[in-house]
């Protein structure tokens, strides 16, 4: 069974609440957090990845608490027209899928360690890293 | 036996065909296999490349006149302003100029999409510019306002010219302050959370040839995918030798002001640039080829990673501020190498200087003199050289 990679927005109200734990404990789900934001008294997100027969079950809980639930279906790809491989994203990457191959000194991307921060996208200075719905 | 080769013999072997070239890193090998007396007496050339963003840059476009005439006062180009102030029909294109209904940084850290690098590089790039002028009117030159489309073989000249180019070395830039910075070295994290440098090292053409005996002006170089010259030192040429306790560490602060005809240069090698939080500027290729004239030429040109250092520099308070002084220095193998040592921390570093763009220059410029199609320029006038002392002046206020 595949992994369902899924956005999750929440308000104030949820960030409090032990949601990952319910998905695990009451849907037997297996959830992989790519990526979270979530602060006391502000509104949160996550990006989950989650397997299991009840996945459909757990989503509907997170609906009913108020979570927005929608599938992550954008991704982050490389202009290679535009890179000129000079490395400027590699500095903030949080997770390693951009970096520099030695001694080629040229900049290789890795979409699967991508967790969608979208930090590339903005410090690019060649505005070589797109979102792609 | 030392070597000593003049320019008219190195562009008779170049005419022939028979010119020894080789890149700088090259270079390096070659030393590292044969010694330096022998690779001196060997190589006639050698090519160097860097491809960064350079501030400092721009174009001189004349239009061709309009009928009936007009004296161009103010003028956009897909909108961003150009100065022009020259004459009727010229203008200078710089490239930080912003689009004029760029937001800037009022939403912080602003955008900066499209600036005057970014028209350069359209321009180049063959695609249509709207070209808008408005004019006062005179009785030579009546007329008061124009909106037209332009491409670069439409007008009449295209000159990029370039105040301040290829710097020969540059700061490590880091923060030690506690909020994340958005600078011309690009975003920097609090507390020393990463460095970012923006130089070729081995490869940069002014480190190879510190004391400028080869380049000067009227050289010959690769700019922007076509030919160019240096027409000058660049602005803020302030050459020196870094000397840490008695020990060389390379060299800094020298720059070039480069020229060359807009219209036979290439996307490839101008590229508009923008940084986040700070603005726009236009990425610029350039490559110098160093004659071996003599062993001295050579052991400079053979400087590698190891023996060049760049200063590390905190652009969180030091710099804004204006104040002097610095975090060290790191060789450009560390810095290449990923990580570097500041102050006990270790930091990962990134570069905004790309080494495939360099070396590609530097392959390219190589087989242009292989292919006896490019020959050595001898400079008409020598630059001012770290011996001569120069320093800059900051602005007193009153």
């Amino acid at each position: 069974m595949s992994p369902k990679r899924i956005v999750l927005r929440f308000g104030t109200d949820i960030s409090v609440k032990p949601i990952v734990y319910r998905l695990v404990k009451d849907y037997d789900l297996v959830v992989n957090i790519v990526k979270a934001d979530v602060n006391p008294q502000k509104e949160g997100a996550m990006i989950l990845e989650v397997t299991g027969d009840q996945s459909e079950d757990g989503l509907n809980y997170l609906r009913n608490l108020g979570v927005s639930v929608q599938n992550l279906t954008q991704e982050i790809v490389r202009n290679d027209e535009k890179c000129v491989m000079c490395g400027a994203c590699t500095g903030v990457c949080p997770t390693g899928a951009l970096y520099m191959e030695r001694p080629s000194m040229e900049v290789r991307f890795d979409g699967d360690q991508c967790v969608f921060c979208q930090l590339c996208v903005k410090v690019c200075p060649m505005w070589a890293m797109e979102v792609r719905l | 036996m030392s070597v000593e080769k003049t320019y008219a013999e190195i562009n008779t072997k170049i005419k022939a065909g028979k010119a020894i070239v080789v890149t700088a890193e090259e270079l390096i090998t070659l030393v590292e296999e044969k010694g330096l007396t022998k690779a001196a007496q060997e190589v006639d050339v050698v090519t160097t490349g860097t491809f960064a963003p350079m501030c400092s840059s721009g174009a001189f476009l004349s239009f061709g006149h309009t009928k009936p005439r007009m004296k161009m006062q103010k003028v956009w180009l897909n909108g961003v302003a150009a100065y022009t102030g020259i004459a009727a029909v010229d203008a200078y294109i710089g490239a930080t100029e912003m689009h004029e209904d760029d937001p800037l940084n009022s939403n912080y850290p602003g955008e900066f999409r499209y600036g005057g690098g970014h028209v350069i590089a359209d321009l180049v790039a063959r695609k249509p510019v709207k070209l808008k002028a408005l004019a006062y009117g005179t009785d030579c030159y009546p007329r008061r306002n124009l909106e037209t489309t332009i491409t670069l073989d439409d007008i009449n000249e295209a000159i990029l010219f370039n105040p301040r180019n290829a710097y020969q070395n540059y700061n490590c830039a880091v923060n030690l302050t506690n909020r994340t910075i958005y600078t011309y070295m690009g975003m920097i994290k609090p507390h020393m959370g990463n460095a970012n440098y923006s130089t070729a090292g081995q490869l940069s053409p002014l480190l190879k040839d510190p004391h400028f005996k080869t380049i000067g002006v009227g050289t010959k170089i690769f700019l922007g995918g076509g030919i160019g010259y240096v027409a000058w030192n660049g602005t803020q040429h302030f050459p020196s030798m870094i000397d840490v306790e008695g020990k060389e560490l390379g060299s800094a602060g020298g720059t070039l002001a480069v020229t060359g005809d807009l219209k036979q240069m290439n996307p490839r090698w101008l590229v508009g640039t923008s940084y986040l939080g700070y603005g726009a500027t236009l990425s610029v290729g350039i490559g110098i080829p160093i004659p071996i004239l003599n062993e001295e030429i050579a052991r400079y040109a053979a400087k590698k990673d190891e023996e060049l250092f760049a200063p590390v520099v905190d652009y969180g308070e030091a710099y804004p501020s204006f104040t002097p002084g610095n975090l060290g220095y790191v060789s450009y193998a560390d810095l290449k190498s990923g990580k570097i040592t500041v102050n006990g921390k270790e930091i990962s570093t990134a570069p905004l200087s790309s080494m495939p763009r360099a070396r590609e220059i530097a392959a390219t410029l190589k087989g242009w003199i292989q292919k006896g199609e490019f020959q050595l320029t001898e400079p008409v006038k020598t630059l001012p050289s770290p011996a001569d002392g120069f320093t800059a002046h900051s602005i007193k206020e009153d």
